[in-house]
């Protein structure tokens, strides 16, 4: 099938462009006609939000790299540079540093949006999947560019998370050399996570692409969870989708400059802003609060490698949550049990955060642990078992049906009520 | 969906909760500073009396390593005044001979530092070393709170604690035993304002300098984020409007 593409744009020059190429056409069916469920709710707006905040973070980025010094004595004061006498530097590193925590905000958000309402179930699992190989990357590259000012945090927090790997049977002592590029957290450490920060947030542009491409295949789900029926149940991405994703950024615009302009250093950690002493400790090493509910998971056990196992599972556990819930309702509007579950399950993550900031004294040891064990309870014993127990409420019809103004009236008996079919 | 609702929450607690990383160990009093709030700016006439204390006080030991002497023009000094300031001192250089020499300072010039290394500070102070002071506001939790109640934190040790050598007894200090003597007393300096230099007054004018240069970029940054946050809500606004005659052909 050699040949140019047929194109129906009118500017000439585009229409050159777009038969040999057909960018245009492609981006006319995916964003502009693409037919999208039209019962969306806010929680939809998330994933263009972390499209948009990923872009801030690369662009930002790119300015900050300009002036940023990667080495263990330059470090510090060229961020210092930045924040006094690059122009707008101060603007570059407070959206850049928030907006990492924005990005995680988002993100999360956006990955709760998904548990609950089934997003993660046939046929969208690879879907989920890729969006978990996201967000690892996504903690790979904010952990390496919390290294790169070279405070006390930074140096401490490297430390203690580039060890984890030494529990590794056999090979552990290995992996932290080549991780540290030496014996110590050092130079080398610091050039080499540099590089790799700057790296791998274009990675997650490659992988965002196939999250997208495979949304595009399944389309989206939607808060009821049923499948699109009809194009009754549908809208053109533009302008409905588009006018109302720009609104909800506005809304995220809203909350990002209020950290960045008024309480730029809320969400970071004072210690910080002390440089770099591989002779002084500090009292508390806490790492950034986005992954404070996993340092939980890892202080949960007393043994070392018991711990890094358990952390790493709780990512891994996700890969595989569309084959542990067993139940064939994607919406938990529909499963009275599981809604509640979720709820417990959000608390859960919150009470894990709390423990992970807070040293391992007292009372907080058993939380930890207590919470810990929910979590896992959550994943591998409540969502397959749930899932089969409980009885769903009837399903729509339809996503038009409810709502639709003639569609009042008794269903046809026997039609609405009908869970959808497990497979 | 009052569970809607409750999971949307949460899930905005899990960002924020979890945040301001610890409770402090020892209750800070909570001080009012013009430059707090959204509003705030810095009080400059406190913010020179500060400098003037960071001058004549905390420079014989401390630091202040990435300051410009230009940059006192942030606290309302004069060009003549700050040119003045930076002549007051002596940094070396290459003369034209290719031997080392001094020159007088300039304006673009750092502050000069009390010491030329940190092993030279350890061995004046008793092997303690002062921090650096350029971002010591930010870089303690409770930041300008925090420093003057340090501060103004010395008392007598009460009975049974055993002091270490040299070591002096402070309220708000983690753990209390500092190696810094109390740096500040009524009269310390003779303010050239006229202002009565209490404990209190001298404390709080060299806790708004120092909040002053770890963020000389604060006024701006507000006044900035004042107008961004109005052309959002702006924005908001009408696209809310828009959002709305967008989607008012459609039941959902
Ligand atoms: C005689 C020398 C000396 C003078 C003068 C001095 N300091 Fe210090 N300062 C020190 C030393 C030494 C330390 C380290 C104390 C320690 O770690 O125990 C210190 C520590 C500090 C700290 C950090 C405390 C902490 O939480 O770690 C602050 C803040 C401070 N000084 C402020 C000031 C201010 C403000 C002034 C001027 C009003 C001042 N100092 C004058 C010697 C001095
Ligand atoms: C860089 C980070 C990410 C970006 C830019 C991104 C982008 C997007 C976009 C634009 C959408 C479509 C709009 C929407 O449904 O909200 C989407 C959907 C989706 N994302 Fe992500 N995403 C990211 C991370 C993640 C993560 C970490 C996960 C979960 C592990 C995830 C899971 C999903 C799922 C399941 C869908 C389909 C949702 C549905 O239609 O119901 N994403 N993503």
């Amino acid at each position: 099938m050699v040949g140019l593409h047929t194109s129906d744009i009118k500017n000439p020059v585009i229409n050159w462009i777009d038969t040999r190429l057909p960018i245009f056409t492609m981006m006319q069916k995916e964003y502009g006609v693409f037919p999208t469920p039209k019962n969306f709710n806010y929680f939809w707006n998330f994933g263009a939000l972390a499209m948009v905040n990923l872009m801030i973070m690369i662009v930002t980025g790119i300015f900050l790299a300009m002036n940023y010094n990667a080495s263990t004595a330059g470090a510090f004061d060229s961020v210092e540079r930045i924040m006094r006498d690059v122009n707008y530097g101060w603007l570059l590193r407070y959206v850049h540093a928030n907006g990492a925590s924005m990005f995680f905000i988002v993100v999360y958000i956006h990955m709760f949006r998904s548990l609950y309402y089934g997003s993660y179930k046939k046929p969208r699992e690879l879907l989920w999947m890729i969006g978990v190989a996201i967000l690892l990357l996504m903690m790979a590259t904010a952990f390496m560019g919390y290294v790169l000012p070279w405070g006390q945090m930074s140096y401490w927090g490297a430390t203690v998370i580039t060890n984890l790997f030494s529990a590794i049977p056999l090979v552990g002592d290995s992996i932290v050399t080549l991780l540290w590029g030496g014996f110590s957290v050092d130079n080398p450490t610091l050039n080499r996570f540099f590089s790799l920060h700057y790296l791998l947030p274009f990675v997650i542009i490659g992988v965002v692409f196939l999250h997208i491409v495979a949304l595009h295949v399944t389309g989206s789900n939607n808060p009821l969870g049923i499948d699109v029926k009809s194009s009754q149940d549908t809208l053109p991405f533009h302008p409905y989708y588009t006018v109302k994703d720009l609104f909800g950024m506005c809304i995220y615009l809203l909350v990002f400059a209020s950290l960045v302009f008024f309480a730029p250093n809320y969400l970071g950690h004072a210690d910080n802003y002390i440089p770099a002493n591989p002779l002084v400790t500090p009292t508390h090493i806490v790492p950034e609060w986005y992954f404070l509910p996993f340092y939980a998971i890892l202080r949960s056990v007393p043994s070392k490698l018991g711990g890094v196992i358990l952390m790493f599972s709780s990512i891994a556990i996700l890969f595989v949550l569309p084959w542990l819930d067993t139940s064939p309702v994607r919406s938990a509007r529909f499963r009275p049990i599981y809604r509640w579950m979720m709820v417990a399950f959000v608390v859960d993550c919150v009470l894990l955060g709390e423990v992970g900031g807070r040293p391992p004294e007292g009372i907080w040891v058993v939380v930890g642990q207590l919470s810990t064990l929910y979590y896992f309870l959550h994943f591998l014993v409540l969502v397959p078992v749930v899932g089969k127990m409980e009885h769903p409420l009837p399903l729509p019809e339809s996503i038009s049906r409810p709502v639709l103004p003639s569609g009042g009236g008794p269903l046809p008996a026997g039609y609405a009520a009908k869970p959808m079919e497990k497979v | 969906m009052s569970v809607h609702r409750l999971a949307a929450v949460a899930a905005l607690l899990t960002g924020f909760a979890a945040a301001p990383a610890f409770a402090q160990e020892i209750e800070l009093p909570k001080q009012n500073w013009s430059f707090d709030g959204p509003f705030g700016t810095f009080d400059k006439a406190a913010a020179q009396r500060g400098f003037q204390i960071y001058k004549d006080v905390c420079s014989n030991c401390h630091s202040m390593k990435q300051v410009y002497y230009r940059n006192l023009s942030g606290i309302g000094l004069s060009d003549a005044q700050i040119k003045a300031i930076a002549a007051t001192v002596d940094v070396p250089t290459i003369g034209d001979d290719g031997q080392p020499t001094e020159r007088k300072g300039l304006p673009a010039d750092h502050f000069k530092s009390p010491y030329p290394n940190e092993r030279a500070a350890r061995a004046a102070q008793n092997g303690a070393l002062p921090p650096d002071q350029s971002v010591i506001e930010k870089a303690r939790e409770g930041g300008a709170d925090y420093i003057f109640a340090l501060l103004t934190g010395y008392t007598d040790p009460p009975a049974g604690v055993k002091m270490g050598d040299g070591m002096n007894y402070n309220k708000y200090f983690p753990g209390h035993q500092i190696a810094m003597a109390a740096p500040l007393s009524d009269g310390r300096v003779d303010y050239i304002d006229g202002t009565k230099p209490t404990l209190e007054q001298e404390a709080r004018d060299v806790t708004t300098f120092l909040a002053y240069v770890a963020n000389p970029e604060m006024e701006e940054r507000k006044r900035t984020g004042i107008r961004v946050v109005l052309f959002l809500a702006m924005l908001s606004g009408l696209t809310y409007v828009v959002k709305r005659q967008v989607w008012s052909d459609v039941d959902h």
